[in-house]
């Protein structure tokens, strides 16, 4: 059984992978809605900014953010002066660390569902009296639902493993930014403390595959909703 | 009435299209590539011209000089599309509702369960646009689209993608709901059959432009229309009117300028009229009035042109008591017979020749 540290453990990274997931959905869903229906010059800058944190080494996106959002930044100093809002070296700014690093997968599986989506019916709802954000919500969206299912799961599985960027950004700190990987990392880097990084090895591969579990079946809803009772 | 003058340069593609027309049903004719699409597009603001004005009703929907250009949205034109379009993952019910929930209520005066009846949509509401057969989408496009209250109807070949039988099913449906509703529609085709049975005024497209406008027995008859376009269905346009059934021969007589039709027994009650079209094929010509002959029909006219083809072709045009007849006869036969502009002849059409397609119902 997994001891209530180890139960800590889990649920810090459930949190900062739930949260990055739910903060960065939004945005993720109207920049690929923008980059499957829209064309503006400068599309292709756009386009390869989403996707630099997939091919950047992670600690450099980890570092760009501490440089960013640390206390004396430029956005880490307007959040706290206005908002009261600090990143650096708290579990929201592990959850923000998840969010970008995960973004890039998030965007190209709704892009690709709204991509599939017929646009002639969007073209049809408008001429039955929907206004563009009403066709978005009633037909785009729904219709492209699978995508978005599988894109917040990609994002959450890559924030549950998410190592780089968060170490870089707000350090390895017990209880407040210690996920699941720094925490097995740390203990590799104990002697004679092997047991307790293969017991969170085993976690971390259970909650995989509950993800796993988890983005099928909300495909196969998604699919069943479509298409009912098809045959 | 509705009123379309646009200009559209789309690279190699010109499109510059005027005309006006008032008539219960429009029809929009031409081949494929004629721009039909992309004037009903215009009509309902998917396709914005470079410059001109569209009017239905007296209402601009789109007026260059004015920079009047109502959005898609709040035009209220209904549009029926190859495709039926339906929106899969709503039953059918919500479908028809689609565009009637986003009408405001003083909008709304075509009621769902007039539609609903009148199309026949009443047992498949619960089911998946998915489950139901081309025939059965197209009527609920139709619907969908008339419960969004529109001021006019666009049907861009709403039948093109189904089979005779589904055809037929829908044409019945688009006269039913033409004749309670008395909504305005623009029917676009390339079949000549449907525009026959349909239109009442019609404009013929060729290579962007509109080459006629007026009423379909007109239109139909011009010679660009036989030139190609549907090589075996072309031919004259005549409004008719039932004198009586020949129950014994199972025949109907018809009236029409030029004598005396007889066709097989019609649905149509004495009195009615009825636009029947006489294919150019179905007619051949005698120099005399022939004796010991099977065909019913013998129509006297007289030659008013003759309109040189390609191959072994001609047509030539009859005038039969105000009636225009088309005959296509050989070049060969021609020039035997001697043929020429202002000479008497007899038509000869065979009574089997007129089947459903050709003979509209009003």
């Amino acid at each position: 059984m997994p001891t209530a540290d180890e139960l800590a453990i889990v649920g810090l990274s459930l949190r900062v992978a739930v949260v990055s997931v739910a903060c960065s959905l939004p945005f993720a869903v109207a920049i690929a809605w923008v980059l499957a229906r829209r064309s503006f010059p400068g599309k292709t800058l756009v386009d390869a900014a989403v996707h630099l944190p997939l091919v950047l080494p992670p600690v450099v996106v980890g570092y760009a953010l501490l440089v960013l959002f640390g206390r004396h930044g430029p956005l880490g100093r307007v959040l706290a002066d206005w908002f009261g809002i600090v990143l650096a070296f708290r579990w929201t700014g592990a959850a923000l660390a998840a969010a970008i690093m995960g973004f890039p997968l998030m965007v190209r599986a709704i892009r690709l569902s709204f991509e599939s989506v017929d646009r002639r019916l969007e073209v049809a709802a408008r001429t039955l009296g929907g206004s563009r954000l009403s066709v978005f919500m009633s037909i785009s969206l729904p219709l492209a639902l699978r995508g978005v299912a599988t894109g917040a799961m990609l994002s959450f599985a890559r924030g549950l493993g998410e190592f780089g960027a968060t170490i870089t950004f707000v350090s390895n700190i017990p209880g407040e930014t210690q996920t699941l990987p720094l925490a097995i990392y740390t203990y590799t880097q104990v002697p004679g403390a092997e047991p307790q990084a293969l017991h969170l090895s085993l976690l971390a591969v259970a909650l995989s595959l509950a993800a796993l579990v988890g983005s099928e079946w909300l495909a196969r809803i998604a699919r069943h909703r479509r298409d009912d009772d098809r045959g | 009435m509705i009123e379309v003058d646009v200009e559209k340069g789309r690279g190699a593609f010109e499109l510059a299209v005027r005309f006006a027309l008032d008539a219960p049903i429009v029809g929009l004719f031409g081949h494929s590539g004629a721009g039909k699409t992309s004037v009903v597009d215009a009509i309902a603001g998917i396709l914005t011209p470079d410059r001109g004005r569209i009017v239905v009703d007296g209402v601009p929907l789109y007026d260059s000089a004015r920079g009047v250009d109502v959005t898609i949205d709040r035009r209220r034109v209904g549009y029926v599309f190859q495709d039926p379009l339906l929106f899969p993952h709503l039953d059918v019910e919500a479908n028809l509702l689609y565009g009637l929930r986003r009408r405001a209520l003083v909008e709304r005066i075509v009621e769902p369960s007039r539609v609903i009846e009148l199309l026949g949509l009443r047992p498949m509401l619960r089911r998946r646009p998915m489950t139901l057969s081309g025939g059965e989408r197209q009527r609920v496009a139709i619907g969908r689209a008339l419960l969004a209250q529109p001021r006019i109807l666009l049907m861009d070949e709403p039948l093109s993608a189904l089979d005779l039988a589904r055809k037929n099913e829908v044409l019945d449906y688009i006269e039913r709901l033409h004749r309670e509703l008395r909504i305005p529609i623009v029917y676009v085709s390339h079949s000549i059959a449907e525009i026959a049975r349909l239109a009442d005024a019609a404009a013929l497209l060729d290579r962007g432009r509109c080459v006629a406008a007026g009423a379909t027995g007109e239109v139909l008859g011009r010679p660009e229309v036989t030139r190609g376009v549907d090589r075996y269905e072309d031919g004259a346009v005549i409004e008719t009117r039932v004198i009586a059934h020949d129950t014994a021969d199972s025949l109907t007589r018809l009236a029409f300028a030029g004598g005396e039709l007889l066709v097989p027994r019609i649905a149509a009650p004495a009195g009615a009229a009825v636009r029947t079209r006489i294919r150019a094929r179905d007619v051949a010509l005698s120099t005399a009035r022939p004796e010991g002959t099977s065909v019913l029909n013998i129509i006297a006219g007289e030659v008013t042109a003759i309109d040189r083809r390609d191959g072994a072709m001609v047509d030539v045009r009859l005038g039969c008591g105000g009636a225009a007849l088309v005959a296509r006869i050989t070049r060969r036969s021609l020039g035997e017979l001697g043929i020429r502009p202002g000479q008497r002849l007899y038509a000869l059409v065979k009574a089997v020749s007129f089947d459903d397609a050709a003979i509209g119902r009003q």
